[in-house]
């Protein structure tokens, strides 16, 4: 399947490589400099690419691209979906997934991608078997093995790799049993011009850090399931409880996962927690433009609006802008014709607006579209769509852990078209 | 140390010399300006190729050496070189060494190099293999994993013996682990030496037959890479690997699943077959005899679909839900190549949800939906939300969500996706804004109602001030144009004004084309035009010089007298272009429309040869081709055969031998088991459609309604009695009835009935007028429940006597359209139907004394009796139509179709919450339909429905409906309780118009008698899981008993059950398709607080319940 391999960075040097069969050259990549080079913005490069004897699947994330080299005839989306793994799997390993962290352990990475795919057929992509197999390298671990002469690699059989639950390692052991949940909303919308919404919707993720001693079986209950509309769980999850009884049964990994993600059904009304009001003019003829923004708060249920972020891509007829805002800063960059306001907290008695004139070409004729606005935003202590957790039981175990839940909504993809 | 570098860079210098030297010979064309770079480049290599060399001395050093901790090291830096695309080869010797290490992580890191490597250095990686075999005999599972993994790595032919030999040992092996590795060894032996494949198919063979969830996935790899065709050996295995689908990971999956659509295609007969046949109770006969098909039999199969397909459909359903997006659209493209029609619906939703996910996968999922949505518009119409633009999406997303917004665009959603269009068109991405024209262009001409809008649209948009926004605008418009020219003079004069200001050669080549080729229609302007363009011509791209060249012989044929000279003069022109191109097309043209001696008898052809009609061009879509490959491929994302792809074959007309897929062991089965009960019911209903059974089931039904009766009405003397007497004999029943239940209800109920034959024989003959004169049979029944309300008003259990009455009457006309399943349904569900009426009309009484008697008259009718009645616009229909409707609550009357978007028919509808004549399952629903407009409507009719699988019993077609003049008709739509929206279509003889049905969920109910003692047993056996409740802080109008059951029972279709507590209200009553109990219990608190509880298995219908009672309750 996956026969090779690479990854390249921003400035197109391919920093390392790795090969599962026999070993295909790195001008092959050639051909994926070629389609980068047609595309105007790094995102715009195909992920699918064909080549005289190749093909070069890519993702790209955090600006380095994954370029796999391909074969033969396979599901496009099963490589794409693996070489996110490797991302996620670096990002658990390393804290971040750069270019200087692959560089500076790249034995570890070598070590991983081997335990990953055997002969191109992924062997090993849950996080708790892999790290069996191979320790995330810890400063402190480094120091010991220095000394000690000891290593990063397991030599067992990692135990979760023979077991009906290979997302678990066995003999887990903590002395603070604890578990957390954490869920998560993200109201995705579109908002036309006069001020309604065009689409919305919210999608929401459930995310754990258990850190349980033993093997727990967990159920999970919600106070209104009939909100999710569309589910998609960890293999953890007991799928025919689910079906029968709206109830998440699960033996948890070890740590951070995902346990759910979910979308809600869109019969109900998604509540849009900010208002904006816009007016963004550019006048015919005059080489000025007007600016005027102003955020409020809409359906919060109380909660306070926080870490407001307000972008927009301004028209390339723009050179710059004057602009004051009201509170929070703002900038703009004169390259990227980005401009974004970090607006903070929103105080529903003073409302922040950012005001100014833009300064257009001379010459130029004014521009068609008035730009997009993007809105990020956090509001704790609320899931947006009303979704609560019932209870949380822990069966299995004697021990009575400590349970954890927090709400939190975000925007997602919150755009108001001006 | 430096000595050895010093030396050894002389030396490198000095062969870099001979090198240089040597290619400068070979280049003696070489310039001299570029012997200085050249001189850089190599100096620059051979510095590089120093400290590199350096480096591998300095480690070859270390890994020769005595301590692990500096081999280690040594390794690091090895592999780091390897990372880095470094040569690293000339450390062959030193690292190979180290092969037998102790250190477990040094000895990775050499397998690492050992596989990378051997392959150049054959002979000395022999020097590892005995290595390898021996750790081959290790213990440790996992050493001897790794081994196999290392050994069928090095890809030496010369050991291909001892690899296979290993491969097949392994194959053996105890652990499930080792057994992965080894199919996975099984893939690089047959790489590298495919002679071997006769014996690896053996060791496929034996792999597959393997239970281990683990291997599974491993070995179905490896059968599709060495023997894909060797479809033979899947048969045994088939529906093992279908059940351990599940259990395997997520990896494995993906291949099975691809695996099996392969095979699904070459051995299940086309479930898609239309129009085929179908008989309800021979499919259901069929599938009596084997009680693993259950679940098909609720479904309506035009053919009988093999037990082994449905067995593959049902165990990847599931994984629908993976959080693996490969696994996800690979269960898709399955359901997609081998599901029936109606039932790919199912993985629209989770494919938009992938939409949620990163770029990538966003692109590949949006290809298959532009592939998909081509054939299906129905599967994504309702998601047509999700695939709006947004402006940060990269272009080719942006690209492909516009392609599925055209393909799903119709009549209906027209408007709003080109208001989103107009959006669009402004986009700063001005590539993006061009695809949009096209967009608009193909909705123009696929919907014809909007061709005129996108026309004018489109010509506004020729004064946009882009010019690729124009340009686009105008090829489309002349495509547009093509299709209807005659209409469009007006918008060709005014491109032609526009010519002077467009730049981009594309557009005005398209215009002069169309100047030229609707030029009888612009007389006047177009040799102007002609004339400008002479002007000009040497200065135009090539492509409007040969459109100029064009227009000129045309106007030359058409309007000689006026363009004669023009043309010469541009075909002079045209002959000393620089582009050969325009050259032979004006000498071509010359010959063919100037007459002379030489020209043959082309010439008096010209005319129509140039002026030929020409067929409007199809603006298809991009993806209509795509289909030829499957879903989710490499192939398909590409739109090429990618090497290695498995044509999906066409379905055989005729199945193969099914029995070879027949195992020894027998399949697990229990999965199936608890659906047994779903046979009884199948049966039942084939008893009920046969005639001599049927009699035999009324008189059941009859006797339990008229026991049930009799023990009522004897407690109707003494209401404390009565309680008793009902619970005693109710708790005997569902003992009997769950002791049981095989035995069928007849043996209780004969005795009972035998007891009670007299009256019940009464009863009988006083039905029999009852049916037949209407009025008399009314008034004596609201005679009888005169009394209801003052008995109610006191007592409650008086309440339920008077009712029962009414009940035992109703039960026993009812006709045989409950199907018996049990006894407990019998007695339950008619009684318990008309009960709610009564009750509640009782309460109403004042306002609507007929109401409740005439209720149960309307279910007297027989379904051929309404069917006849429908086609009349009578107005006894409607009256009977408004008395069968439950008084109680305010009835909801639905809007069906308006009478504007109908064309002047009008269509309202709602509950008469009656159970359903057709088929039990179906919930009834009546339409009010209205002519409003001027004339006469015909032939109206349901067509289309979706979900194609839905089950609605039609009314009669309605052959004339006057203007003015309105229609009641009654259908039967089966929801399969859920509240999800029943979409069908409206016919007239004319127009169809897009309707749907969606039902409250209350409505999905039908209301069920029970006792209390009966009802807390029930309660008792719903608890957990089953239980849904919430406090409620009622409006004080609402805490009278009456108002609660009142509210109640306007929102659910339920009965109330006879509460002894005065704070309690109990209702129960039964989903209309499955039978499924469901209770509420109100339970006051003090301050008009009130618990409120609902008890079903069916939890999503209860929590939709609970909120819908709640806000019944809440408010006043």
């Amino acid at each position: 399947m996956i026969h090779s391999l690479f990854l390249i960075n921003a400035s197109g040097d391919i920093f390392l490589e790795k090969h599962w069969k026999s070993v295909v050259s790195r001008s092959v990549c050639d051909y994926f400099f070629e389609a980068q080079e047609r595309a105007s913005e790094p995102e715009n490069v195909p992920p699918v690419i064909p080549t005289p004897h190749h093909y070069l699947i890519s993702v790209l994330r955090h600006r380095i691209y994954f370029v796999a080299v391909i074969q033969s005839e396979v599901p496009p989306l099963f490589v794409i979906e693996f070489l996110h793994r490797v991302v996620d799997t670096f990002q658990d390993y390393f804290g971040v997934c750069t270019e200087a962290a692959i560089k500076d352990n790249v034995v570890v990475v070598y070590e991983l991608l081997e335990e990953m795919l055997d002969n191109g057929f992924p062997l090993a992509t849950e996080s708790n078997i892999l790290k069996e197999l191979i320790k995330p390298p810890t400063i402190l671990r480094t120091m010991v093995n220095t000394i000690t002469g000891s290593t990063n690699v397991g030599e067992q059989l990692p135990t979760g790799q023979l077991s009906v639950v290979p997302w678990r390692r066995t003999g887990v052991k903590y002395t603070n049993n604890e578990a957390y949940f954490d869920v998560v909303e993200e109201i995705d919308a579109i908002i036309d011009k006069s001020g309604s919404t065009i689409t919305a919707e919210i999608q929401g993720v459930i995310d754990a850090c258990v850190k349980l001693t033993g093997m727990p079986d967990l159920t999970l209950s919600f106070m209104n399931p009939r909100l999710l509309d569309d589910v998609s769980f960890h293999p953890c999850v007991r799928f025919k409880r689910w079906e029968a009884e709206r109830i998440l049964s699960f033996i948890p990994p070890d740590g951070n996962f995902r346990l759910l993600s979910y979308h809600v059904s869109s019969q109900n009304l998604v509540a849009i927690p900010v208002y904006v009001k816009h007016n963004i003019t550019f006048r015919e003829g005059s080489s000025q433009g007007r600016f005027d923004l102003t955020l409020g708060p809409k359906q919060t249920m109380g909660k306070s609006v926080e870490a407001v972020l307000v972008s927009s891509q301004l028209p390339r007829g723009v050179l710059n802008a004057n602009l004051n805002p009201s509170q929070g800063t703002y900038t703009f960059d004169p390259v990227t014709k980005m401009l974004t306001w970090d607006v903070g907290k929103i105080n529903p008695q003073k409302l922040p607006s950012l005001k100014g004139s833009m300064s257009l070409q001379a010459g130029a004729s004014k521009p068609d579209e008035n730009p997009t606005i993007n809105i990020q935003l956090k509001i704790q202590q609320m899931a947006i769509s009303g979704l609560k957790v019932n209870r949380l039981d822990m069966y299995g175990e004697k021990y009575k852990p400590f349970k954890g839940i927090k709400y939190m909504t975000k925007a997602g993809k919150f755009q108001v078209r001006t | 140390m430096d000595v050895g570098f010093s030396s050894l860079r002389s030396e490198a210098v000095g062969a870099m010399r001979t090198a240089l030297v040597s290619a400068e010979n070979l280049q003696l064309t070489l310039k001299p300006e570029l012997s200085q770079e050249e001189q850089a480049l190599t100096n620059s290599k051979s510095s590089i190729k120093e400290t590199h060399k350096a480096g591998n001395e300095d480690l070859k050093e270390m890994l020769e050496s005595n301590k692990e901790s500096l081999k280690l090291e040594a390794m690091k830096r090895v592999v780091g070189l390897i990372a880095k695309g470094k040569n690293a080869s000339e450390l062959f010797p030193a690292v190979v060494k180290n092969v037998a290490s102790k250190n477990i992580e040094l000895k990775k890191l050499v397998y690492v190099y050992l596989v990378r490597y051997a392959e150049e250095q054959q002979d000395l990686a022999l020097l590892s293999i005995s290595t390898f075999q021996r750790a081959l005999k290790d213990p440790n599972q996992f050493i001897r994993g790794s081994a196999l993994r290392v050994l069928s790595s090095i890809r030496v032919p010369i050991i291909v013996p001892i690899m296979m030999l290993a491969i097949k040992e392994a194959a053996a092996d105890l652990s499930p682990y080792v057994r992965k590795t080894s199919a996975h060894a099984i893939q690089k032996l047959y790489s590298l030496d495919p002679d071997q494949k006769e014996q690896l198919i053996e060791v496929i063979e034996k792999l597959l037959k393997d239970k281990s969830t683990l291997v599974a996935g491993s070995v179905v790899m490896a059968f599709e890479e060495v023997c894909p065709d060797r479809i033979d050996l899947i048969h045994k295995n088939y529906r093992k690997l279908c059940n351990l689908l599940v259990d395997v990971e997520e990896w494995g999956q993906v291949v099975i699943i691809s695996m099996l659509t392969r095979y699904a295609r070459t051995q299940f007969t086309s479930p898609w077959k239309e129009g085929a046949n179908f008989d309800e109770n021979n499919a259901k006969a069929f599938y009596d005899s084997d009680s693993e098909e259950k679940k098909d039999t609720t479904e309506d199969k035009p053919y009988i679909m093999d037990p082994d397909h449905r067995l593959l459909l049902r165990n990847t359903k599931p994984l629908l839900q993976s959080r693996n997006t490969a696994v996800v659209m690979c269960v898709a493209q399955l359901y997609w190549h081998l599901a029936p029609t109606h039932e790919v619906n199912t993985v629209t939703k989770s494919l938009v949800r992938l939409l949620r996910s990163h770029r990538e996968v966003q692109y590949i999922v949006l290809q298959n939906i532009a592939t998909m949505s081509i054939q299906r518009k129905g599967m994504f119409e309702p998601y047509m939300k999700s695939f709006y633009v947004r402006s940060t999406d990269a272009t080719h997303i942006k690209t492909l969500k516009l392609e599925i917004l055209t393909n799903l665009a119709n009549e209906a959603n027209i408007s709003t996706i080109l208001r989103e269009f107009q959006t669009y068109v402004k986009s700063q991405d001005k590539a993006f804004a061009a695809a949009t024209i096209q967009a608009i262009g193909r909705c123009a001409t696929n919907i014809t109602e909007v061709t005129d809008t996108c026309l004018s649209g489109l010509v506004l948009l020729l004064s946009n001030r882009d010019e690729t926004v124009v340009a686009e605008s105008v090829v489309v418009i002349k495509k547009l144009l093509q299709t209807q020219p005659t209409q469009h003079s007006e918008i060709i004069k005014h491109m032609a004004k526009l010519f002077d200001n467009i730049t981009v050669s594309m557009a005005r080549a398209s215009i002069l084309w169309l100047i030229g080729e609707y030029c009888d229609r612009v007389p006047k302007i177009a040799p102007d035009v002609l004339r400008k363009m002479a002007k000009t011509f040497t200065a135009e791209e090539d492509i409007v010089k040969l459109q100029t060249v064009n227009l000129a012989a045309k106007l030359y044929l058409t309007n000689s007298k006026q363009t004669k000279l023009l043309t010469q003069y541009i075909l002079n022109l045209g002959k000393y272009d620089q582009s050969y191109d325009i050259r032979d097309r004006t000498r071509f043209i010359r010959q063919l429309i100037v007459p002379n001696e030489k020209s043959g008898a082309l010439n008096k052809y010209a005319r129509r040869i140039l002026l030929a009609p020409k067929p409007a061009p199809l603006l298809e879509s991009s993806f209509k081709d795509r289909d030829r490959f499957q879903l989710g491929t490499l192939s398909h994302s590409l739109n090429t055969k990618a090497a290695g792809y498995q044509e999906l074959s066409d379905w055989p007309a005729v199945a193969p031998d099914q029995s070879v897929r027949n195992v020894e062991v027998i399949e697990p089965v229990q999965e199936w088991a608890p659906l047994v009960g779903k046979t009884k019911k199948a049966k039942s209903a084939d008893k009920f459609y046969s005639d001599d059974e049927r009699e035999k089931e009324e008189e059941g039904s009859e006797s339990s309604g008229s026991k049930d009766s009799s023990s009522s009405s004897s407690s109707g003397s003494s209401s404390e009695e009565s309680g008793s007497e009902s619970e005693e004999e109710s708790s005997e029943e569902s003992e009997k009835t769950s002791s049981d239940s095989g035995k069928s209800s007849s043996g209780s109920e004969k005795s009972s009935s035998e007891s009670e034959s007299e009256p019940k024989k009464k009863k009988k003959t006083k039905k029999a007028p009852q049916k037949k004169s209407k009025p008399p049979a009314a008034f004596s029944d609201s005679d009888e429940n005169g009394n209801g309300p003052v008995a109610q008003a006191s007592s409650s259990s008086a309440e339920s006597s008077s009712d029962s009455e009414t009940d035992s009457e109703d039960s026993d006309s009812d006709p045989p359209a409950t199907p018996q399943k049990k006894k407990k349904d019998v007695k339950s569900k008619p009684k318990a139907e008309v009960k709610s009426k009564v009750e509640v009309s009782l309460l109403d009484l004042v306002d609507f004394s007929p109401a409740p008697t005439n209720a149960p008259k309307s279910s007297v009718i027989s379904s051929s009796l309404l069917s006849d009645l429908e086609g009349l616009s009578l107005s006894n229909v409607s009256s009977t139509m408004q008395v069968s409707t439950p008084s109680f609550s305010p009835v909801k009357t639905y809007e069906l179709l308006h009478h504007m978007t109908g064309k002047g028919l009008s269509a309202k509808y709602h509950f008469p919450r009656q159970p359903c004549l057709y088929e039990p399952s179906m919930v009834a629903v009546q339409v009010i339909l209205t002519n409003s407009s001027d004339h006469s409507l015909e032939e109206i009719h349901i067509g289309e429905r979706s979900p194609a699988g839905l089950n609605i019993h039609c009314f009669n077609t309605i052959e004339r409906l006057e203007p003015e003049a309105s229609v009641t008709v009654s259908m039967g739509i089966d929801f399969s309780d859920s509240t999800q929206a029943a979409n069908f279509q409206l016919c007239t003889k004319e127009e169809q118009f897009k309707v749907s049905i969606q039902p409250a969920v209350g409505e999905l109910l039908m209301p069920s008698t029970m006792t209390e003692p009966d009802y807390s047993k029930e309660q008792g056996k719903l608890l957990g899981m089953n239980e849904t409740s919430a406090t409620v802080t009622m409006a004080t109008a609402n805490t009278s008993s009456q108002a609660i059951s009142k509210q109640v029972l306007s929102v659910c279709n339920v009965g109330e059950v006879p509460s002894s507590q005065s704070n309690v209200h109990r209702f129960a009553g039964r989903t209309v398709s499955s039978g499924a109990l469901v209770l509420v219990c109100l339970e006051l608190k003090e301050s008009s607080t009130a618990l409120l509880t609902i008890n079903t298995e069916k939890s999503v219908m209860a929590s939709m319940l609970l909120r819908d009672l709640k806000q019944a309750l809440v408010q006043a």
